[in-house]
């Protein structure tokens, strides 16, 4: 077992890779009652095309199968894993993105056994056809759910709007139609291929002695046969630079339209140090331009075109990576339209001090000691970082690092006419 | 085991509440002031922050001050309204990076002191009133926030729910007030009203993280000062009881129909039934192992997700699920004969136990946060009573079954509220 150790931020994290490739991170945290732990495969929404373990042919799944399973995989043949947890005092829980499906649970009492509960539900499937059936009720009722919610169909939209081959465009859950296709045998399939521990992270984080809890890992794995560590071959059409569609407007039963305006980035295929640089320079820049210190905000608040639901974001994983801002507004043409001028000023003019990027990044450096203060950020997101070949705890001095001309590159990559898109939602007439 | 360690000391005008621990790598302040919830200063009231926080005399602009934020290694300032039983609540938090965590050693602490100050005692006012144009422009906000509501179907199921069942009763009124009473209030009357809520209102300041309390009792002191009060109470809520249960439908252009129930717990925070009650929704509905989890939703398949949550200072508790519009009947059903099923003590020794093991959970997980700590130990402001985290944990693991099934009897339905989708040819 291996102990790093983060000198200014006063914390240790310890680190082992198993026999069996699966990686294990403990990071103790004194004076908290809880702990919480993710067990996380490098399995997501996107990753609907591959070559099972065995096979000689890549097969294409239904959109929405990687959450099926994170929902299935509760389900046991003496009953549901939350009833296991909870009498052992813990609440669980787990969740789909575009590239990971994690479990988790967290709890004050009783760490040990719900860990192994956590690691043995996980690594034993139970799919039969009458709880996939079943579930396909439940999770038709989710999808409903987020098709009446405007802020997911405005997400979604956008990212629809970018992509043309890339299953990023894919919802998480699918739709009603797809998941009716979903049968035993292609869950068992997907568990197969992605689901080895090799393509995994185990992430503990709390009141824990990492010895005692490393040696219960080891043994649990060591008892199950996880000999060969399979290659898992994914399959992505090429994806064009530009955005797939300009713009896109969506009637609902809402009062208050919303506008976002996304950019495509073309960095998507970096990983490592160079994604977390171009990551953090993104973000720093989208501070600068919109934050609430920023002109920008203050033109465009005091116009009456944002209120405080304006948000802007960027982010990446390997494969695609995009930049968001806006929110709900009276005027969503003319909202579209500024943030656009804005984005595209910023890429001509510069313009940014040195003083203004100094106070961005101790904002930034400030908002990580934040986020540090939880233990579900931590573990979601080294978690997230580790799939990317990056370290959550580089952050900092990464930031620290970050340079005018960082910031410069980072805006003069991503900013460019032909990768812009809009997407708005407004009121049915 | 010592959960929280609380120092609470009489200042100024307010109360000092100091929670020492060097968990976090931040220092938090919290701002509390509190009124009985009515009409005619909801709107005043839900305004008043965010106007606050716009500006202040030193910081004439936002972006001048969330510039200064962004300088104290990115201070985060955030406001907030809640209802608590038939009190509205206004928060105003600081939360401030801890220096020994940074490269930059300056002392960050009395700067947070100093800005929260700024904000409450320095407003940008001139010739009392506040500045017009922030005025304007929160407004506008204020309308849209309200509007919101309308748009999250969830929300606005919720909130239609406690309109229609607390019609007559404080408590029906929006947490952001009025949208008709917004156009109402000028620079000069909220102005006027603010200096009014100085003085009347219920006054707390909560300070969370590595400090020790002679420190933050000498800046408290020296930084904010207010005149003594005896706070207004709101009228102890009465709660009718309903001779039938009223059913309400709404129809609106939606995929899924929103079931929102409401009861009438006829306990509050600070009873002694208080503890079984807790249990009593727990077993019922408050978790993924609870009645109305396993019987809507895992084996009948009807619904996503279904709840139960108590709101401990009203006396209430609400179920809310998302089924198909042509469920509802199938719906309302399995979760009267739950009711009834907790009601005739229709549950298991084992369903108990697991209850109380996940209640402690989560009790002892919320104060892991700044924010949960101040939630858990605010109650206390708000009821009147002083009742430990510990002291709640104990009282809850000795609840017995028949404790538990005479709370479930308390339990009167009041409101069935449903969203409804348009129906096919209609």
């Amino acid at each position: 077992m291996e102990k790093i150790t983060f000198e200014q931020l006063q914390e240790e994290l310890f680190y082992e890779k198993l026999d069996n490739g699966l990686d294990v991170y403990i990071l103790p945290k004194k004076g908290f009652n809880k702990t919480y732990a993710t067990f996380t495969t490098k399995y997501g929404s996107i990753d609907n095309h591959f070559l099972p373990p065995g096979k000689n042919e890549f097969v294409k799944v239904p959109d929405g199968i990687a959450h099926f399973l994170e929902h299935k995989l509760f389900e046991k043949e003496d009953g549901d894993v939350f009833q296991q947890f909870s009498k052992q005092g813990a609440s669980a829980n787990a969740f789909t993105s575009f590239t990971r499906t994690a479990y988790l649970f967290s709890s004050t009492s009783n760490v040990e056994k719900n860990l192994e509960t956590l690691i043995d539900f996980v690594q034993e499937p139970y799919f039969t056809e009458k709880t996939v059936e079943k579930e396909k009720g439940i999770i038709g009722q989710e999808i409903t759910m987020y098709d009446d919610n405007p802020d997911w169909r405005l997400y979604f939209g956008l990212i629809e709007n970018m992509y043309k081959n890339h299953p990023v465009k894919i919802d998480i859950a699918g739709t009603i139609e797809s998941i009716s296709h979903i049968t035993k045998d292609m869950l068992y399939e997907c568990y197969e291929t992605f689901y080895h521990p090799s393509n995994m992270l185990l992430f503990i984080v709390g009141p824990v002695d990492p010895d005692q809890i490393m040696s219960q890992v080891r043994t649990n794995q060591n008892k199950k046969d996880y000999n060969e560590i399979p290659e898992i071959k994914r399959r992505f059409e090429e994806e064009p630079a530009e955005a797939a569609e300009k713009k896109k407007v969506l009637e609902m039963n809402v009062q208050t339209s919303k506008c976002l305006v996304g950019i495509k980035s073309k960095n998507a295929a970096q990983s490592g140090k160079d994604m977390l640089k171009n990551e953090l320079s993104l973000n720093v820049l989208l501070d600068i331009l919109f934050g609430k210190s920023s002109d920008h905000y203050s033109t465009l608040y005091n116009e009456g075109l944002i209120d405080d639901t304006f948000s802007f974001d960027y982010t990446q994983e390997q494969g695609f990576g995009f930049a968001m801002v806006g929110g709900d507004t009276n005027d969503p043409d003319r909202l579209a339209d500024t943030l656009k001028k804005m984005l595209l000023d910023a890429r001509e003019k510069g313009a940014i001090s040195q003083e203004t990027l100094d106070r961005t990044k101790k904002k930034k450096i400030g908002a990580f000691l934040r986020a540090v203060n939880s233990p579900e950020y931590i573990a979601n997101q080294f978690t997230r970082y580790a799939f990317n070949e990056m370290d959550l705890f580089d952050v900092v001095p990464t930031l620290e690092s970050i340079t005018l001309k960082d910031v410069e590159t980072a805006a003069g990559d991503l900013i460019s006419e032909d990768r812009f898109t809009v997407c708005q939602i407004v009121p049915k007439k | 085991m010592t959960v929280i360690s609380e120092s609470v000391k009489g200042m100024n005008g307010y109360k000092l509440h100091v929670v020492k621990t060097e968990k976090y790598k931040t220092n938090t302040l919290v701002w509390k002031m509190k009124a009985p919830l009515e009409k005619d200063t909801v709107t005043l009231r839900s305004l008043l922050p965010h106007v606050l926080q716009s500006s202040s005399s030193s910081y004439p602009t936002t972006g001048k001050l969330r510039s200064y934020l962004d300088e104290l290694y990115g201070a985060t300032l955030f406001v907030d309204l809640s209802k608590k039983g038939e009190y509205h609540v206004i928060t105003v938090s600081v939360e401030i990076a801890n220096e020994k965590f940074l490269s930059d050693q300056t002392p960050l602490l009395k700067k947070a002191f100093q800005f929260l100050a700024e904000i409450l005692t320095k407003p940008n006012v001139k010739g009392g009133a506040f500045d017009p144009d922030t005025v304007e422009k929160e407004k506008r906000t204020l309308k849209q926030r309200i509007q919101s509501v309308n748009d999250d179907k969830m929300r606005y199921s919720n909130f239609r729910l406690v309109q229609e069942m607390c019609k007559d009763e404080p408590y029906a009124l929006h947490v952001h007030g009025e949208k008709e009473d917004v156009d109402k209030i000028t620079p000069e009357s909220l102005y006027e009203y603010y200096q009014q809520a100085l003085v009347q209102d219920e006054l707390d300041l909560y300070v969370i993280g590595d400090v020790n309390e002679a420190d933050a009792e000498s800046c408290a002191g020296e930084l904010l000062s207010f005149k003594e009060r005896s706070p207004k109470t709101a009228p102890a809520s009465v709660g009718t009881t309903r001779v039938s249960v009223n059913e309400v439908r709404e129809e609106q252009d939606i995929k899924q129909g929103k079931l929102n129930i409401g009861y009438r717990t006829n306990v509050v925070y600070g009873d002694p039934e208080y503890y079984a009650l807790q249990v009593f929704n727990g077993i019922f509905g408050g978790f993924s192992h609870s009645k109305l989890f396993l019987n809507v939703r895992e084996k009948a398949s009807l619904a996503y997700y279904v709840a139960s949550r108590l709101e401990s200072h009203k006396g209430l508790m609400m179920v809310m699920s998302g089924i198909d519009n042509s469920n509802y009947d199938q719906a309302v059903n399995i979760i009267k004969e739950q009711l009834e099923a907790m009601k005739n003590g229709d549950f298991t020794e084992q369903e108990m136990e697991q209850t109380k093991a996940v209640i402690k959970n989560q009790l002892l997980e919320t104060v892991d946060t700044a924010r949960g700590i101040v939630e858990v130990l605010y109650h206390n402001v708000v009821s009147g009573k002083e009742i430990t985290l510990q002291t709640w944990m104990d009282e809850m693991d000795k609840v017995t079954k028949e404790e538990i099934t005479e709370a479930a009897k308390k339990v009167s339905l009041d409101t069935v509220y449903f969203l409804t989708g348009k129906e096919a040819g209609k």
